[in-house]
């Protein structure tokens, strides 16, 4: 019965709707599968047929049928009606369906609304500026359906005139909203399993070709803001996860190395410190890359043996961290035994060629140092070249890469130093993170990327405690001194970001990675915590929710109000004539002539010509001109004739007594 | 008769306003959200909760984004309605059981359109129009008429739901209407001409066809033979004379209440003249109508029609 009553649609309002489905719809068929992308779209050109021809809708039970296929279908592709990603196929697919059964306007308004919803669906897979701004687009489109819907035919442009200025007009309401609506840290149910999805980072394990990958990928793994100044880049080495075990393929952490310590990791500063807050792109892993070594931690994180800084939980979003670092520093002079002896394990088997080499080394060498001082040498004087593509290594890979291939990366004198350092008897472990970083001179943030990813190594001597080796260093010392992009051969492959010659290009890619940065500081990362920042910025010195929702309401109570008094205060627009007469009266006025409110124009001019005689002609000619334009049909050479008058008025400084 | 129908009359004590043009201020426009905006609002929290839980930062943006819309459509919807200016016009008389359509002219002073305005009486059937910026609008409101007399067809519902459809806004403008409604009229055979005819004034000889001459006007002359030429020629010292024409061959016809069966209601037998007036009036030739304490002399004619007709749609007034 309810339905009846809601009005039938106007077939004027069709085509906006179906424009709002597809912009609301289209951009999901990057992730969706392809048949349901053509079945959408499908779906959505048979309606524009129907509008076209004028056709009569399909039957119902037709419609509940090819309902219940999609679901099904839709079912059988994800395996479950429940994730995520198959939630979003649902909406779009009933996005798609429900034009087909809309016959009233009630129908449209529901369309409407869920469209409002499937724009929310985007931001599970791009929050960028350019989906912002796509957001404020079908935004406006939606809105404009809604229009037409309520609003009759008009023209289209007065319809997204009047969608534009209701989305300007309601803007910095939003902005009030956006900063002062108390905040709640998410999530507050659990999460699908898919919802971190497609996540990239380090990882836990490192056999050959899993660092080139992400070498090749140009994507900001973190931003820096140091507090003050920068430290040399030479000492930019972030630490991830520290690699202890190895197989002789794969290094990786050992499975006691997220247990917190027995006992706390005790390192000193010998030079400068440094404090920086950093910003992570979400990786779905725990560990927060501090600069080497962290000396003071943000709340909540934890230092493992291993002196990784990490996270309770891996992390899903992005989050800003605030750290203290010392990049010269001693760290555990007295170091556990069982730890020491992990660091000196080897497979016993593989690569009898690096042993039988490490231990001339240690016969001829005395102290550990030497020993490490003489592997670098090895790798300085022996034509070893830095290349992102290695020939493929054999078994016994660190033999075959000392002494045959001696073509590798990072990861591959990393690996072979520390195998020769283990082999001669002095604990070393490799330490995988990211070295260098890349200054925006446009916001002063230190860009890491995906590219700046390095393996090195570590040595421990008795009285010194843990030491930074880089083996890639004595190879090619233009890697750690000006990044990647320096080290390379042109042929190898880089992700264009990084790699770029001209300068405008370069400089182009800072303001939109600066413009970016902004974006992820301040509109995506706005969480509880920014926002406390923000308001005690603003005063609020002690913010708690009850006096943040009075400035909220207050605040919104004010944006309203200037709205509506924009919107509702209306003076009658006058015409010509009255603003010509109106111009003439002030004019008269600085003569000591002031017209009063309830005077006629030829009372008036009745009335100046008593006081005032000389102006009784001139008063008389406008007066007759005007009381013809407003009451008459005057004609605009009347118009003319009246402004005239205004110009032979004598100006005010020669008043006529 | 509950507290709320008491109550009625006080809360809405506007009454039949008597200054035109009616104004619509804002302490009569009256503002409440829509089915489909407690739907838009209930997505919203549906909305919100998702972008919470997932920590969207652009999720919470479009959720506010929308609630600021929503709140700035209702002032959209309240401006559609304030200052509108609304004056009464004309209505047509119709016969009982038809639907009376009353003008009513709508005028914008604002320099922005008004779209999509609802008018309708009660619960009847609503027309939609828009007005222009600052333009003017007529429109015709349909009401039944189901009784003969004089129809008031009450206050008007003027509402609108521009520009979204979450608020309506809503006024009730009450000016003076009033429309003639007409018996309706049953089809039945004309009495013969003269069977009930008094004696008395003749007119019999006359007709339209040639003119014979001019004479001084007599207040049951109708106003289609007054020699307006004559009149117009020295309009300040002659009389208002009538034409005279000879040669009418058709005789007089009285359309008399005694001539309707007593035995039937009198409504029936206002009905049964209503039929004969149009009968008479479509067979061309003069005829008069007689009521009780009233008489009409007979013409043909629209004027004469209207007359006969208004005089049956009034018997019985006062």
């Amino acid at each position: 019965m309810a339905r009846s009553k809601s009005a039938p649609l106007e077939p004027g309002a069709i085509p906006w709707l179906l424009a709002a489905a597809l912009a609301t719809a289209a951009p999901h068929a990057a992730h969706l599968p392809l048949w349901l992308s053509l079945s959408v779209g499908a779906a959505l050109l048979w309606r524009a047929w129907l509008w076209r021809t004028d056709s009569p809708l399909p039957p119902r039970a037709l419609l509940a049928v090819v309902a219940l296929t999609g679901v099904a279908a839709i079912g059988w592709q994800f395996r479950t009606l429940l994730g995520r990603d198959c939630g979003v196929a649902l909406i779009v697919f009933f996005m798609a369906m429900k034009p087909l059964e809309m016959r009233t306007r009630r129908d449209s308004t529901a369309l409407v609304m869920l469209g409002f919803f499937l724009l929310l669906t985007h931001y599970f897979y791009s929050q960028s500026i350019v989906t912002g701004l796509w957001l404020l687009a079908a935004t406006t489109l939606l809105v404009a359906a809604l229009i037409r819907l309520h609003g009759g035919g008009q023209p289209a442009r007065v319809i997204v005139r009047d969608a534009a200025l209701l989305l300007a007009q309601s803007l910095p309401l939003m902005l009030i909203l956006f900063l002062l609506f108390p905040r709640v840290a998410g999530p507050l149910w659990g999460l699908p399993q898919d919802a971190h999805a497609g996540l990239s980072g380090l990882s836990d394990r490192m056999s050959p070709g899993s660092l080139n990958r992400l070498i090749e990928s140009g994507s900001i793994a973190f931003r820096v803001e140091f507090a003050g100044e920068l430290p040399p880049q030479t000492s930019l080495y972030w630490r991830g996860p520290v690699l202890d075990d190895y197989d002789g393929l794969t290094w990786s952490v050992p499975p006691s190395g997220a247990r917190p310590p027995a006992t706390a990791p005790l390192i000193e500063s010998r030079g400068k410190n440094y404090r920086y807050v950093s910003t992570l792109e979400a990786n779905n892993q725990r560990w927060l890359l501090a600069l080497d070594l962290p000396l003071e931690r943000p709340a909540g994180s934890m230092l493992a043996r291993r002196f990784e800084t990490l996270a309770r939980e891996p992390l899903r979003t992005r989050a800003r961290f605030a750290f203290s670092s010392a990049p010269d520093f001693i760290a555990n002079r007295d170091e556990d035994p069982a730890l020491l002896l992990q660091s000196l394990r080897l497979p016993a088997q593989l690569n009898p060629r690096s042993r039988k080499l490490a231990q001339s080394w240690r016969a001829q060498f005395a102290s550990p140092q030497q020993i490490s001082d003489q592997a670098l040498r090895f790798f300085a004087h022996n034509d070893f070249i830095y290349t992102l593509r290695p020939p493929l290594l054999g078994q016994n890979a660190v033999d075959d890469f000392l002494f045959a291939t001696r073509r590798g990366f990072c990861e591959h004198y990393a690996s072979a130093y520390v195998v020769l350092m283990r082999a001669a008897g002095v604990p070393a472990r490799v330490v995988t993170g990211y070295q260098g970083g890349e200054l925006n001179p446009v916001d002063g943030y230190l860009t890491v990327r995906q590219s700046d990813a390095h393996a090195w190594a570590e040595i421990w001597i008795a009285g010194r405690g843990w030491q930074r080796v880089d083996p890639t260093a004595s190879v090619a010392p233009s890697r750690i001194e000006r990044g990647i992009d320096a080290a390379l051969p042109a042929s190898d492959p880089l992700p264009a970001l990084v790699r770029i010659d001209s300068d405008w290009l370069r400089e182009l890619r800072n303001h939109y990675e600066a413009a970016n940065n902004r974006w992820n500081q301040w509109v995506l990362g706005y969480n509880p915590q920014r926002q406390r920042e923000l308001l005690s910025r603003l005063g609020f010195t002690d913010p708690d929710w009850r006096n943040m929702s009075a400035a909220l309401a207050t605040l919104c109570a004010i944006a309203l109000t200037i709205v509506a008094i924009a919107t509702l205060r209306q003076r009658q627009r006058a015409t010509p004539a009255q603003r010509a007469w109106r111009r003439f009266c002030t004019r008269l006025k600085k003569q000591g002539m002031a017209r009063e409110d309830w005077e006629g124009p030829l009372a008036f001019a009745a009335r100046v010509a008593r006081e005032k005689p000389p102006l009784a002609t001139i008063c008389f000619k406008a007066a007759s001109l005007f009381a013809q334009l407003h009451y008459g049909t005057g004609t605009p050479a009347q118009l003319q004739e009246l402004k005239d008058c205004t110009r032979r008025l004598p100006s005010s400084w020669r008043k006529i007594r | 008769m509950s507290i709320v129908d008491r109550l009625k009359p006080w809360l809405l004590r506007f009454g039949v306003d008597q200054e035109l043009p009616i104004v619509l201020t804002q302490r009569r426009i009256f503002i409440m959200p829509t089915a489909s905006g407690l739907l838009f609002a209930i997505v919203l929290v549906v909305m919100l909760l998702g972008a919470i839980n997932y920590d969207l930062a652009l999720g919470h943006a479009l959720v506010f984004l929308l609630a600021a819309i929503g709140l700035v459509a209702m002032i959209h919807t309240f401006r559609n309605l304030l200052a509108l200016r609304v004056t009464p016009g004309r209505a047509e008389p119709v016969f009982a059981g038809e639907l009376a359509r009353f003008t009513v002219h709508l005028e914008n002073t604002h320099r922005q359109a008004r779209c999509a305005l609802e008018l309708a009486f009660g619960k009847n059937e609503t027309v939609s129009i828009n007005v222009a910026a600052e333009g003017r609008a007529s429109v015709g409101i349909a009401c039944p008429a189901p009784r003969r007399g004089r129809l008031d067809p009450g206050r008007i519902t003027l509402s609108t739901r521009y520009p979204l459809g979450f608020f309506r806004a809503w006024s009730y403008p009450h000016p003076p209407l009033s429309c003639l409604v007409y018996p309706q009229p049953i089809v039945s055979p004309l009495p013969p001409p003269g069977a009930a005819a008094h004696d008395g004034q003749r007119y019999g000889e006359q007709g339209e066809e040639d003119f014979t001459g001019l004479r001084l006007r007599q207040p049951s002359d109708s106003p289609r033979h007054i020699a307006w030429k004559a009149v117009a020629r020295d309009i300040d010292h002659r009389p208002l004379l009538v034409k005279e024409f000879a040669g009418g061959a058709a005789p007089e016809l009285w359309l008399d209440w005694s001539a309707t069966p007593a035995d039937s209601g009198i409504e029936m037998r206002l009905s049964l003249l209503a039929g004969w007036v149009l009968a008479a009036e479509q067979g061309g030739a003069p005829y008069g109508l007689r009521l009780p304490g009233l008489a009409l002399a007979p013409d043909h004619g629209d004027a004469q029609r209207d007359a006969c007709l208004e005089a049956l749609a009034l018997y019985g007034a006062q």
